[in-house]
This record gives structure tokens, C-alpha cells and sequence, in this order.
């Protein structure tokens, strides 16, 4: 990739774009389903065996917060969840690629990279349970809110990035934003907007879509016709396609595209194919609409499964060490239970609250009417 | 005290902006060299740079989505969308994005974007350059909605709207903006009165006239013309939509005992019937008559061969005055 001197990104060229079925899309991968190193050219990493048990510690952890926040809306604690299973390595991976200045913008199922990012996961459970619409600052953590919109957060990130720009922050000791977003959510505007924003001004920004196949019950081929990486060289910056199943290659791809982001080369998306191996959300019935064979062909290629063979096979790892993180993640399952059954409504009035910088005179207004009415039925109940 | 019209005013509120606070960013689709379709970003890019004063790619929704995301970064966008009906794309960002954020954030976050919009009709537009969307977002918690009216509000108004810490969409009137008047460049902002307060425009006992934007004009005519009747109509300028100034609506009707509230937008859903629902409940005992509303028709803009139809004038304000005194 080359840029300009009018800051205008060169791409390397685009696969098959005439809409036929081009050569299989290279996808790169850096640790096989079957947990066995694999090596790719330009995509060096060097990883401790401490570092890879780390790994391995966040994406059990995370499926673990998952699973029991299905448990949580299962037992009518949540309203919903929106479940990452299949998902961890995409997330841990990228997750793990940023820097604390870096500035991660989600959707709402990027549990993995709230995880990564230090953000307390029963923060998430407040936006789910419905106590607020986002619990978190997101300072603290440089973690935006969740955006549930579809697609919307991707020009948020851009204009971000384009905020790094004019704050002098490309270049040496650069900063980044990065998004995600979904196979579904490229065929938005907003999406498209933000390609062509990121692109013309050479944003420090990176394009995360988990492409997990299926958007709710629409399948791939309703949004694209060619591979979604492809589709960045029409917009003139890098595209590849990485296996989102591989923690090592999502870490890895993530970590030099945010890095040519940080030096000023501009924005990249990254395909990290992968698969929902749960529902959408508790509301949805995958049953419905696709194959239980395609399921189990996806359970083959486990993203925990296979850094755990990959430990195993190098001896680096033995069983105290597995039982241990497995213990480690039941306390952390156990530990926001517990906080989310103790996690009390917000008071009624609260919704007055932060509407603007200033209450308006209305607002007030209202408050009091509302309070007033409250306090009615307090003073009735005393009378009786 | 210079001479100027409302597009200079806007255009030297917008240089003191950006000289004030380095974190003030211009962006939309001409505003560089070209100085937008209405000048009023003129020469602001040649003394500002390309970085402040950003010409974007043509799509609304981006400017508004990455005005949002640099607001995240700290600084204070003011976006142009160049006519009215040219909004609607960035709707999504608007409505569920910028209105919410400091809600969603639970008052962490702030996002002090001004989206600048010129609005209404009386130019002879091709359709979509004429609407009055004033009352879709006014109907959003979390915006404010201002209308500058004359070329002395519009310089201070835009001013305060780019300091405020709320999203902020200001509707410029488009067939005002070659109006002049005195404006006063010098006094800075203080003495000022706050940007969510109504004006009282011409002092009258016998009618309030409530309005905005470009029919602020209209409506001090017929003021004027009012007096060959014996009436003297009190004319109010709104100046913000949301939040309404309530309390200078209220105390003027109590007077009066008749109010007639003006705008180009349709009279169907409008503010107007906000406004009368609100008057009803607070002066109820002083009206002398219903409130009434004069405004567009419930139909889609007319072609511009009609506008003058469509659009409310001096006459159709007086002829709601006489309504109002039938009772």
C-alpha cells in the first residue's frame, strides 16, 4: 500500500470483482482449527508461552460471561442478550492488538473486546437488564457506548480518527479508532459513508466487521455478492480476510492495521470470517432459517478449542493450568450473577436526568409533576 | 454597529467562533472555497485552512455521523446541510445518535454539534429547498432547535449555539439572507440574552403573535399594518423552538387574551399546535378565543409557481387576527 502525497491511498489490487465466483479468497490464518502453528509472510508474530495462556485465559472468561448472561435472560434477570459464542477469537484478538490510547467503537455483541478493553462486564449487563442504556464511561476504558443501530458507529469512528488527525497524533506515538460491525451492516449507508470519509481524508481508523454469516436470518449472499474484504479496494484502501477464528491471526492482522493507521497510512478493513453459533439473540430462533450441519461443521473450528490443542500439543500447559482458568471463569460467572441480581432499577425520577447539559424549564416541570404524583400515592397508602 | 446581512452576520458569528475556540471545526459539502451555496462560509477556509473548514464528501449522514465522532474527540463541528430537505439522510444520526448521547452516556459525554440548516420557502426553488422540518426535531429530547430571524440574532445566536454543550439545530432563514441590519461585532456575547429566550419584537396589548425564522419580518408588517385597524398585535419571536420559552409566550397572552401563532411549516402536527396546547393550559381563563395557527397547508411544498399560496403572509396573519377578535 503506498499513499500520496495528497494523502490518497494506493490499494494493492482487488481480487475478483466482475461478480463471478473468483479464486478462493486467502484467508489468513496463523493457527489451525486442529491447534498447529501456522506461518504467514507477512503476518509475523512471536508469542510467549505466558502470552498464549493469556489468551487462552480471555477467551474462556469471555465465553463464560456469555454464557451465563444467557442463563441471566433465561431466568428473566435480562431483557436480552446478544450472545458473541463462535465469536471470542475475533474479539480477544483484535481486542488484545489495541493500545489503552487506541479508541474501540462497538456494536452490542463486542462483550470480548469490552473484556479486553478492562471494562467491567456487569457494565454490559446493565444496558441488557435495562437499568440503563449504557453504564460505562467511556473514557475510563476508551470503549464507547454500544451502538445498536445498525452500522451508525462506523462514521463515529471515522470522525474520531479524523479528530487524532488534527490533534497531531498520526505519525510517531500515533493513536487509532477502531469499529466493528457486522456481515449485515455493510450493506448500510452509514457503513459506505464511513469507507469513503476514511478513505478521502486518510483517517487513522480500522473497519472490524465480524462477518459471522448471518444477519439475524439473512444469510451472506443476501448482502454481498463478493467476498466483504473485497469490497475496500473499490473505496481504495486494504481489504483482507482473516480466519476470525484464529486469536493469533485476528491479533496479529489487527495489530499492523491498527499500526499503519497510527504511521498515517490510513484505514483498513478487516473480514474476520467467522460463525454466530448461537442465535442473534435470546429472542431468536436460528432453527428457523439454517442447517444444524452447518453448525457442527463451525464446531470443528472452535476458537478455544484450538489454542487450548495448541497448548497441549506443545506442552506448554498442563491440566492444572486449564482448571484453573476454568475456575477462574465459574468465579467471574458467579461473581456478575451476583451483581446482577443486586443491581437495583434506577430511581423513576433519574429519567429526567442528563437530557441536556442543563435541565430545561419543562423538564423540571415535569420532574416536579411526576414527583408530585409519585408522592401521592405514598401519602394515600400513609392515610390508610 | 456594521451593516451587514444575514449571511455576513452568520458568516462573521462563524470567524469569531473559529478564532475563539480552536476546537471549533466547519464542515459540509462547498463550504471551502466556494464559500457554501449561500456565502455564508466565505473566505473562512482561506483564512482557517482545510482542516478547519472542511469541505466533505456529499453525504449527510457522514457529515452528521463524523461531526458526532470528532465531538467524541473534543471538538465543537458545526455542520452545514445545504437546503432543508437535504436532512433527511442524517435523520438517523440526529435523531438516535446525537439527541441520546449524553443520555445513553449518563452525562458523560457531551456532543456540542450545530447542524446549520437553511430553511423554508421564497425563493423559487426546485422542491426540497423550501421545507420547514423545524418540528421533527423538536419533537427530539435532547436537541435544541433555534431559528435566527435577522442579521443582529443571527450573529450572536450562532455564537452562543456553537459555545452551548447540547446538540444544537439552527435553522437559518433562506430567503432572509440578504436582509441587512445593524449588527453590533464588537460587544462580544455578554449582555446578551440567553439563547433559549423569546424576543418580543413589537410591544402590542391586543393580540400575541407568535413566530420565527423568516416570518418574524412578515409578522412586524402586519404589526404595523395592524395599527390603520386600531389593533396592536404583540409580535414575539421565538427564536428557540425547543425548549420553548414558555414563561414570555404566557405572560404576553395573559395580557392579550388572543394568540395567533405563525410559521411556514404545515399547521398539522406542528409547533404551532404544541404551542397552543400549551397556551390553552396556561391562559386558559384570560383567552378570548381559540388559538389559532396559521401555516402551511397539510400538503407536500407546492411547486414554487404556487408559494406564494402556500406560504403565510402579511394578509393571512391579519385575516387570523380578525378570527381571533370574531369570538
Amino acid at each position: 500500500m503506498a499513499v500520496d502525497a495528497d494523502g490518497a491511498v494506493t490499494a494493492p489490487g482487488p481480487g475478483s470483482l466482475n461478480g463471478q465466483p473468483g479464486p478462493r479468497a486467502e484467508l489468513i490464518q496463523l493457527l489451525t482449527p486442529e491447534g498447529e502453528r501456522a506461518d504467514h509472510p507477512d503476518y509475523p508474530l512471536e508469542l510467549s508461552t505466558d502470552e498464549v495462556k493469556s489468551l487462552y485465559r480471555d477467551l474462556v472468561i469471555v465465553r463464560r460471561i456469555d454464557t451465563e448472561a444467557i442463563a441471566l435472560q433465561r431466568q428473566g434477570e435480562l431483557g436480552i442478550w446478544a450472545s458473541l459464542l463462535g465469536q471470542e477469537a475475533a474479539q480477544v484478538g483484535s481486542g488484545r492488538a489495541l493500545t489503552p490510547r487506541d479508541m474501540a467503537f462497538p456494536t452490542y455483541r463486542e462483550h470480548g473486546v469490552a473484556w479486553c478493553r478492562g471494562l467491567d462486564p456487569t457494565k454490559l449487563l446493565e444496558l441488557f437488564r435495562g437499568v440503563s442504556h449504557g453504564g460505562w464511561d467511556p473514557a475510563e476504558h476508551n470503549f464507547q457506548l454500544y451502538t445498536i443501530v445498525i452500522g451508525a458507529q462506523t462514521l463515529h469512528a471515522t470522525g474520531y480518527a479524523m479528530g487524532i488527525q488534527r490533534d497531531g497524533l498520526v505519525g510517531e506515538n500515533g493513536e487509532a479508532a477502531i469499529v466493528y460491525f457486522g456481515d449485515g451492516a455493510t450493506s448500510q449507508g452509514d457503513v459506505n459513508e464511513a469507507f469513503i470519509w476514511a478513505s478521502v481524508f486518510n483517517a487513522p481508523v480500522v473497519f472490524f466487521c465480524q462477518n459471522n454469516q448471518w444477519a439475524i436470518s439473512e444469510p451472506l449472499e443476501r448482502q454481498s455478492r463478493i467476498p466483504l474484504y473485497q469490497r475496500a479496494s473499490g473505496f481504495g484502501f486494504p481489504g483482507l480476510r482473516v480466519d476470525g477464528n484464529d486469536v493469533f491471526a485476528c491479533l496479529a492482522v489487527t495489530g499492523k492495521a491498527m499500526q499503519a493507521a497510527r504511521d498515517g497510512q490510513g484505514p483498513t478493513l478487516i473480514e474476520a470470517y467467522t460463525y454466530r453459533m448461537g442465535a442473534h439473540t435470546t429472542t431468536d430462533d436460528p432453527t428457523r432459517y439454517r442447517l444444524a450441519t452447518e453448525l457442527e461443521a463451525w464446531k470443528l473450528k472452535d476458537p478455544v478449542e484450538r489454542v487450548k490443542a495448541y497448548l497441549v500439543r506443545t506442552g506448554s500447559a498442563d491440566t492444572a493450568f486449564f482448571e484453573g482458568i476454568d475456575a477462574e471463569a465459574a468465579q467471574v460467572g458467579k461473581r456478575i450473577r451476583k451483581a446482577c441480581l443486586e443491581m437495583p432499577d434506577p430511581a423513576p425520577l433519574a429519567m429526567f436526568e442528563n437530557v441536556y447539559s442543563e435541565p430545561t424549564a419543562l423538564l423540571r416541570e415535569e420532574r416536579e409533576q411526576y414527583a408530585a404524583y409519585l408522592d401521592s400515592f405514598v401519602t394515600e397508602e400513609a392515610a390508610r | 454597529m456594521t451593516t451587514l446581512t444575514l449571511s455576513k452576520a452568520l458568516n462573521e458569528g462563524l470567524r469569531k467562533a473559529l478564532e475563539d475556540d480552536p476546537k471549533v471545526v466547519v464542515m459540509g459539502e462547498d463550504v471551502g472555497k466556494l464559500g457554501g451555496v449561500f456565502r455564508v462560509t466565505d473566505g473562512l477556509q482561506k483564512d482557517f485552512g482545510e482542516s478547519r473548514v472542511v469541505d466533505t464528501p456529499l453525504a449527510e449522514s457522514g457529515i452528521v455521523g463524523t461531526a458526532i465522532g470528532l465531538a467524541l474527540r473534543g471538538y465543537r463541528p458545526v455542520c452545514e446541510i445545504q437546503f432543508d430537505g437535504f436532512v433527511f439522510p442524517a435523520f438517523d444520526q440526529i435523531v438516535s445518535q446525537l439527541a441520546k448521547m449524553r443520555l445513553r452516556s449518563q452525562g458523560r459525554t457531551a456532543v456540542p454539534v450545530v447542524i446549520r440548516i437553511p430553511f423554508g420557502g421564497g425563493i423559487g426553488a426546485v422542491e426540497h429547498h423550501s421545507e420547514s422540518p423545524e418540528a421533527l426535531f423538536a419533537h427530539t429530547a435532547g436537541l435544541r432547535v433555534v431559528a435566527c430571524s435577522g442579521p443582529a440574532n443571527a450573529y450572536t445566536m450562532i455564537q452562543q449555539s456553537i459555545r452551548c454543550d447540547d446538540p444544537v439545530i439552527f435553522f437559518e432563514p433562506k430567503r432572509r439572507y440578504w436582509d441587512k441590519a445593524e449588527v453590533d461585532t464588537a460587544g462580544g456575547l455578554a449582555g446578551v440574552p440567553p439563547l433559549e429566550a423569546a424576543s418580543t419584537v413589537a410591544e402590542g396589548t391586543d393580540v400575541t403573535v407568535l413566530t420565527y425564522g423568516p416570518l418574524v419580518r412578515t409578522c412586524v408588517e402586519a404589526a404595523v399594518a395592524a395599527r390603520d385597524d386600531g389593533r396592536a398585535l404583540e409580535v414575539i419571536d421565538l427564536r428557540s423552538l425547543s425548549p420553548l420559552d414558555l414563561a414570555t409566550i404566557v405572560a404576553s397572552v395573559r395580557r392579550t387574551g388572543r394568540c395567533v401563532v405563525v410559521h411556514e411549516a404545515p399547521v398539522t402536527g406542528g409547533l404551532g399546535a404544541e404551542i397552543a396546547a400549551r397556551v390553552t393550559e396556561a391562559c386558559f381563563y384570560q383567552l378570548e378565543a381559540p388559538v389559532l395557527r396559521v401555516g402551511g397547508f397539510s400538503t407536500p411544498y407546492p411547486p414554487s409557481r404556487l408559494e406564494d399560496h402556500y406560504l403565510p403572509d402579511l394578509d393571512r396573519v391579519l385575516d387570523a387576527v380578525d378570527r381571533t377578535f370574531a369570538y
